[in-house]
């Protein structure tokens, strides 16, 4: 028994050494995913940027009534879910897999509540400000571009993220996911999280009309 | 099962007050980040400002609710230096921004 324990502890080259990272691989394979497309949406942002500065009648279309205040209230989801779903992995840390299941589904709540505010937001810059991906009333088609590109790429990750969530809570309540599985789906949420945490001052923000 | 939700909580590192708090933070940044829209404050402190703030909430996002604070150097140094380089090395192209329209012909 204490022979084993040994073995266990400090397995040999030739069963693959210590582990560098003290972590699983699919928690390490969610980090360099997210390494990957924190690239993807920088770049993204950047475009914007240069779009931006390249262009001194940028058009800054977002009145602080009802735009500031509903992408304020966006972000508030959004945090507010990050929240839950650290939660939800403590839950499922100390074994509690009813709660953890029920703070998921208050993440997949936020993630829809952002949803549902982020497409009133596109609608309304749409229908009343009558901006396109290809278009807009100050002549600089590139607003619309950069704009629907980089918040429709958040907004589908959002998507993505609570399928993904909602795949997660249906199997721990089947007695089917391990703490690990759920802390891998939470670095995914948190990412989203931090993406927002820079669209949102750089895009909105930075373009509130006067 | 007392010994047990001790290792447990010196594994993951922190508590859920821990998690709230950095919540409460992140949400006072944020409406910083909103009162200096609201005061229109010039461009260039405007941007400075939200991206230190932006950053400042980032870290606290990777540190606390992803866990990183806790998690081996080793991990923290494999990913984020050259993430963080490569951003970096984006800025050269703001360059040509600022040029190009000094460049642009007259309509």
């Amino acid at each position: 028994m204490s022979s084993h324990v040994t073995t266990a502890a400090t397995p040999s080259v030739w069963e693959g050494g210590r582990s560098p990272y003290a972590t699983n691989s699919k928690k390490f394979g969610m980090w360099l995913f997210i390494a990957s497309d924190s690239l993807t949406f920088s770049a993204l942002l950047f475009a914007y940027t240069f779009s931006r500065v390249a262009n001194p009648n940028w058009p800054r279309p977002f009145h602080f009534s009802p735009s500031i205040i509903f992408s304020t209230v966006m972000t508030f989801c959004l945090l507010s879910s990050s929240l839950t779903m650290v939660m939800a992995v403590h839950a499922m840390n100390h074994g509690e897999r009813k709660k953890a299941a029920a703070w998921i589904f208050a993440t997949i709540g936020g993630g829809l509540a952002f949803v549902v505010l982020h497409l009133s937001e596109w609608m309304n810059l749409i229908n009343n400000e009558h901006v396109s991906p290809s278009s807009n009333p100050w002549g600089v088609p590139l607003f619309g571009g950069t704009f629907f590109g980089l918040t429709g790429l958040h907004m589908t990750h959002v998507l993505i993220g609570v399928i993904y969530l909602g795949i997660i809570a249906q199997g721990i309540m089947r007695g089917k996911f391990k703490a690990e599985d759920v802390e891998v789906s939470g670095l995914y949420w948190h990412f989203v999280d931090l993406v927002w945490m820079f669209i949102f001052p750089l895009v909105y923000l930075m373009s509130v009309s006067g | 099962m007392s010994t047990h939700a001790v290792v447990v909580e010196e594994g993951h590192g922190a508590s859920a007050i821990t998690f709230t708090k950095v919540w409460i933070g992140l949400l006072c940044l944020t409406g910083i980040e909103v009162f200096l829209a609201y005061e229109q404050a010039p461009v260039l402190i405007m941007l400075t400002a939200l991206l230190g703030l932006s950053v400042i909430k980032a870290a606290l996002i990777i540190a606390y609710f992803m866990h990183l604070k806790f998690e081996r150097l080793s991990l923290f140094l494999t990913l984020w230096p050259f993430t963080v380089f490569c951003i970096i090395l984006m800025l050269i192209f703001l360059g040509d921004a600022i040029r190009v329209p000094a460049m642009r012909p007259p309509l």
